[in-house]
């Protein structure tokens, strides 16, 4: 066999998964309470995990939480209320797909085009200032997305963009919302494990402030099940060890420095400023926004937004009782939710961790609710 | 959109790389890869940009997991569906 091909294999082993889910087990009873939570902030950690029935294989002492690592679900209220209200001024405004239903407060960019606007759906944002570059119209990028996906839009800032583009930035930054989930009242969080590719662009170097700060240990980790596994262990290492450090389990995609390029044109671009994650709390230094330099692409200096006629016809229906902000903080999961599965389902969401692929709610429904039930079942 | 997928650099022109995604090629662009990229390297693809050029040791094992996405996924597989949106990448031609 190809030296590739069974090393690709060793991130499957079934052996090496029923020897890591046992170290699992024997790390939970050394530390010996009961429940141990840690939690990831990243969607795609938890697709993984519900993907491959990971949770199956934890040991019952162990919760794992899933923080707010979708960015699509963390864009607030009044975010995308602004991109409705720029559509309903007739302004052409282009997103990524998973923002198309997000809801605002009254009314999703999906329900604007229905009524007549022009929203546009891209994969890149390269593309949409490509669309501006052939057109005399304005056209309005919503951009939402953590760091990584921040990157791309600072690339194309930097790279001579047509007058007629601007940005609407809804960008998130991850490392202050682990600061806001740690200072949490009632939080249980004992440990982060943390995005490997986002890790890639900003370094695992990024997390040692907040190690030192709240003495809790932070493993960055891969995207295979057994670099999910290996890396929940070396998390439960720490916590038995009541070592606060930043270990990287993800070193064949991660470095301590990260990219230096792209973290050099993220910042750029964009500086850090306050604000509401939707859901979650005003979280300081956690969005990112367009420098003073760059005034000249930012839509919301370019364009008199007016978001307020949105919110005086706002029914608050069933979301007012959508529980995404509790389920992303880490205090409820989904099927607490009583909207959960019922009224709430992926056809129809009420929240925004029912629409993007990347939502709790979203991938616990779409791999079959609660996995972990039926082993719970049989204990 | 934690996951980027890997693909093969065919060609590059400028900042603009054609890149085989799994025998789809589509445009990535190079503004903020970190390394020198050149044909037949393989890159990780973050909304058409290449975040990481993937060590050559490394490369086997990072396809295998979209290796697998691809083959026989079901259509309400999040993960599956993730990685064909960025392997569609240009799928309104931008030239």
């Amino acid at each position: 066999m190809a030296e590739g091909v069974r090393r690709a294999l060793e991130f499957r082993d079934p052996r090496q998964g029923r020897e890591l889910s046992a170290l699992l087990g024997k790390l939970c009873a050394d530390i010996g309470r009961a429940p141990i939570s840690v939690m990831h902030v990243c969607g795609s950690h938890e697709q993984a995990i519900a993907r491959f029935g990971l949770r199956a294989s934890f040991p019952r002492a162990l919760d794992v939480i899933m923080g707010p690592g979708c960015p699509v679900c963390v864009t607030d209220m009044p975010e995308v209320d602004e991109a409705v209200a720029l559509a309903r001024m007739g302004v052409k405004v282009v997103t990524y797909g998973d923002m198309l239903r997000v809801p605002g407060t009254s009314r999703s960019l999906a329900d604007a085009r229905a009524e007549g606007a022009r929203v546009d759906v891209v994969y890149s944002i390269a593309q949409a200032a490509q669309m501006a570059r052939r057109s005399d119209e304005e056209i309005v990028f919503f951009a939402s997305g953590f760091e990584t996906t921040a990157v791309a839009t600072a690339a194309v800032l930097l790279s001579d963009p047509p007058a007629n583009f601007s940005v609407l930035s809804a960008h998130k930054y991850i490392p202050p919302v682990m600061e806001i989930v740690a200072e949490m009242p009632h939080t249980r969080v004992e440990g982060f494990l943390a995005a490997g590719h986002a890790a890639a662009i900003t370094g695992w170097g990024v997390f040692e402030r907040f190690v030192q700060r709240h003495r809790l240990p932070v493993v960055v980790a891969g995207f295979e099940p057994l670099d999910i596994l290996a890396g929940l262990a070396r998390l439960l290492e720490l916590i038995r060890d009541r070592r606060a450090v930043v270990v990287n389990a993800f070193p064949r995609c991660v470095t301590r420095e990260g990219n230096r390029k792209a973290q050099e044109a993220l910042w750029r671009v964009f500086r850090l400023i306050g604000g509401r994650w939707r859901g979650i709390a005003h979280v300081p230094n956690g969005n990112l926004r367009l420098r003073d330099e760059w005034a000249r692409f930012d839509a919301r200096r370019r364009f008199k937004i007016d978001p307020r006629a949105l919110c005086s016809d706002a029914p608050p229906g069933l979301a007012a009782q959508c529980i995404c902000g509790d389920i992303m903080a880490g205090i409820a999961k989904p099927s607490d939710c009583r909207l959960f599965g019922r009224q709430c389902v992926p056809d129809q969401p009420v929240g925004a961790c029912m629409v993007s692929s990347e939502g709790g709610c979203r991938i616990w429904m779409e791999y079959g609710g609660r996995p972990e039930l039926e082993l719970e079942a049989r204990r | 959109m934690c996951l980027g997928v890997p693909g093969k650099v065919i060609e590059i022109d400028g900042m603009v790389a054609t890149v085989d995604f799994f025998g789809v090629r589509r445009p990535v662009m190079l503004d903020i890869v970190d390394e020198p990229v050149g044909p037949g390297d393989y890159v990780l693809n973050h909304v058409g940009y290449a975040i990481r050029k993937i060590p050559a040791d490394e490369v086997q094992a990072t396809l295998a997991l979209y290796d697998e996405l691809l083959r026989g996924a079901e259509r309400e597989d999040l993960m599956a569906a993730e990685v064909q949106a960025e392997i569609a990448a240009g799928e309104k031609k931008d030239g």
